[in-house]
């Protein structure tokens, strides 16, 4: 028998209160975790935007076009390395609900623009030369298990080709993979010649240009340049950084940190609540024990780590089944969500969020309960019994 | 004989709101290596909070507490709690055992705070056991035993760290007078047989009659009453 027996043997003296404890922390956790891996996949494009890659949008908001000519304006902007632009193909596979996030882009540009955009070379020179190929992220081709060589139509709500067919048809010439793991590969590109050539409305019009820079510290520089360019015509425009961008593109559906930390908070008050008031009355229920282990000789500042230990040890046991559990969940869902949400998985920081949570959760609970029992009086303790 | 404790000049006070309530005042006390005392007198006669003086879990208004030249009145209070583990085995009325633990863990409890190794703190576990002759229901959380069994546990635990002195508050006030008897026996074989002292307070006459010194303290003053 060593202290771990007495921690351990006293936190479960009351098997269903140590279980409601322990499954209530485990929420708690399951929630954070779960939350914690779907936030951070959310937000993985404002991670991984480059530090030197500007966007170009329409000034009124990003869902109206420019003219082409924009294009070749901007490549002469002092302080531009490339530029790339696209639009928006919408689509979807066979059936509508199979949506399929699909791009009609300037293809060499744009794989200089986005080198994470990683395929290998013949691949890559079959998409530049290929008018009718379709560049398939690698995740986008599993979950339609398509594959090299594949001729798949592509069908689009909103683009009409001129012979009055909304079925595109594209050859699958080349599959790419994101240099990292949580780059995402879940949608395709085509040219945007084949595009604009085709289509039946809306020609030489372009939906965003990606632009990169010489560096990062002439950013602004270059904004403030390209969006003078165009300044008083009838599409002015709007140059964020690609970063800013997608954290302005993700705040449209809602503030999702603001959200998501209501949630956790919420559920951690409420688990605090739970848990320091379980504590407390736990310890005044041993009141007369602990007042026996100090008569016997054990030291106040032992009998202040053990107390404080027990609710460490509730909150570790708890928030590990619950990261656990939150894991599987994680793992289980990135498979079917892998066409939205790709890369999906439990990162490593939220682990380590949670683990100081636990440790937090355990110290700010026990810390009361163990203080009342570093200072009990022996005498007092007895008399009170 | 050689005197394990020597009380002197000791005062004990309460203060109850502005009421100031005087224990004992002045008391003189000389304990012996080896005896075996018992303690009566009236509620409120002060008995259980001698104990606590004697075990240095309380402390005296004034006067002396020495326990073989160790003034224990002074001894901060991680000292107190050291000394406590290492001098005294306490016994208690209502055996004070730990619901979750088995008899053999609660008498294990205060070897927790020596070196000893697992192999020894189990061997002098099992010799405790033995020696207050409940060895076979080591593995028995109290709730399985009956009062008188869970009360060898207490003292089992009260000696397994061989103290030279074990305080009785009440060893037999919750037993039977056939329980009360063969713990009583029990303590008087630890007294002859290992030579402990023993200090027991008690309200039982009966149970008096088993220590070599009876005492009765009354309105702050000893008077010895027998000795056997």
């Amino acid at each position: 028998m060593n202290d771990l027996t007495l921690i351990r043997k006293n936190l479960f003296r009351k098997k269903l209160r140590a279980i409601l404890l322990t499954f209530s922390i485990m929420i708690a956790f399951l929630i954070f975790g779960a939350l914690g891996a779907f936030y951070n996949v959310w937000t993985a494009g404002v991670d991984l935007a480059a530090a030197n890659r500007l966007i170009t949008v329409n000034r009124i908001n990003f869902t109206q076009d420019m003219p082409i000519a924009y294009y070749s304006r901007v490549q002469s902007v002092q302080g531009v390395e490339n530029v790339s632009h696209a639009n928006w193909f919408g689509g979807y596979y066979q059936d509508p609900r199979n949506f399929v996030q699909t791009f009609a882009v300037e293809p060499e540009t744009w794989l200089s623009v986005y080198p994470e955009m990683v395929m290998p070379d013949d691949q890559r020179a079959a998409f530049i030369t290929d008018r009718t190929c379709l560049l398939v992220g690698a995740d986008l081709a599993a979950q339609f298990e398509w594959s090299l060589g594949d001729r798949i139509p592509l069908n689009s709500n909103i683009w009409q080709q001129n012979d009055g067919s909304s079925d595109w048809d594209f050859n699958i010439c080349a599959i790419f993979d994101g240099a990292e793991e949580t780059a995402p590969s879940n949608y395709a590109v085509f040219h945007y010649e084949y595009y604009n050539e085709s289509l039946a409305f809306n020609r030489d019009r372009i939906g965003w240009m990606v632009v990169t820079t010489t560096g990062s510290d002439i950013n602004d520089a270059v904004i403030r340049e390209v969006d003078a360019l165009f300044a008083n015509s009838s599409a002015e425009t709007e140059t964020t950084t690609e970063a800013a961008f997608n954290k302005a593109f993700l705040e449209q559906v809602g503030n999702i940190a603001m959200i998501l930390l209501s949630v956790i908070g919420a559920a951690f008050a409420t688990i605090l609540m739970i848990v320091g008031t379980t504590m407390i009355m736990a310890i005044n229920e041993r009141t007369k024990e602990i007042a026996v282990m100090k008569t016997l000789g054990f030291p106040s500042p032992r009998i202040f780590r053990m107390v404080l230990a027990e609710s460490v040890l509730l909150s570790f046991v708890g928030g590990l089944v619950g990261l656990g559990l939150a894991t599987l969940i994680v793992n289980g869902a990135a498979g079917a969500l892998a066409g939205f949400l790709p890369g999906l998985s439990m990162p490593m920081d939220v682990v380590g969020i949670a683990l100081g949570l636990m440790l937090a959760l355990g110290l700010i609970t026990g810390v009361g309960p163990a203080l009342a029992a570093q200072r009990l009086s022996i005498i007092d303790a007895f008399n009170k019994h | 004989m050689t005197a394990l404790y020597t009380l002197t000049d000791l005062s004990k006070r309460y203060t109850r709101g502005k009421e100031s309530i005087t224990i004992f005042e002045q008391l003189d006390m000389t304990i012996d290596q080896g005896d075996f005392i018992s303690i009566m007198g009236p509620s409120g006669s002060g008995k259980t909070t001698l104990l606590n003086l004697l075990g240095g879990i309380d402390r005296p208004s004034s006067g002396a507490v020495d326990c073989e030249g160790t003034r224990v009145d002074k001894l901060s209070e991680g000292k107190l709690a050291k000394w406590r583990s290492q001098h005294v085995g306490f016994i208690f009325q209502f055996y004070n055992l730990m619901p979750t633990l088995s008899a053999a863990q609660n008498v294990e409890l205060p070897l927790l705070l020596t070196n000893l190794s697992g192999k020894e703190r189990k061997r002098r576990v099992e010799t405790a056991l033995d020696i207050v002759g409940i060895l076979d229901r080591k593995g028995h959380r109290p709730a399985q035993l009956s009062g008188g069994q869970q009360q060898r546990v207490g003292i089992a635990r009260a000696i397994v760290a061989d103290p030279k002195v074990l305080l009785c508050d009440e060893p037999t006030g919750d037993l039977d007078r056939n329980t009360a008897d063969e713990v009583l026996e029990t303590l008087q074989l630890l007294n002859r047989e290992l030579n402990k002292t023993i200090v027991m307070v008690t309200h039982d006459p009966a149970a008096a009659g088993y220590a070599s010194r009876q005492l009765n303290l009354d309105k702050g003053r000893f008077v010895e009453t027998g000795a056997a």
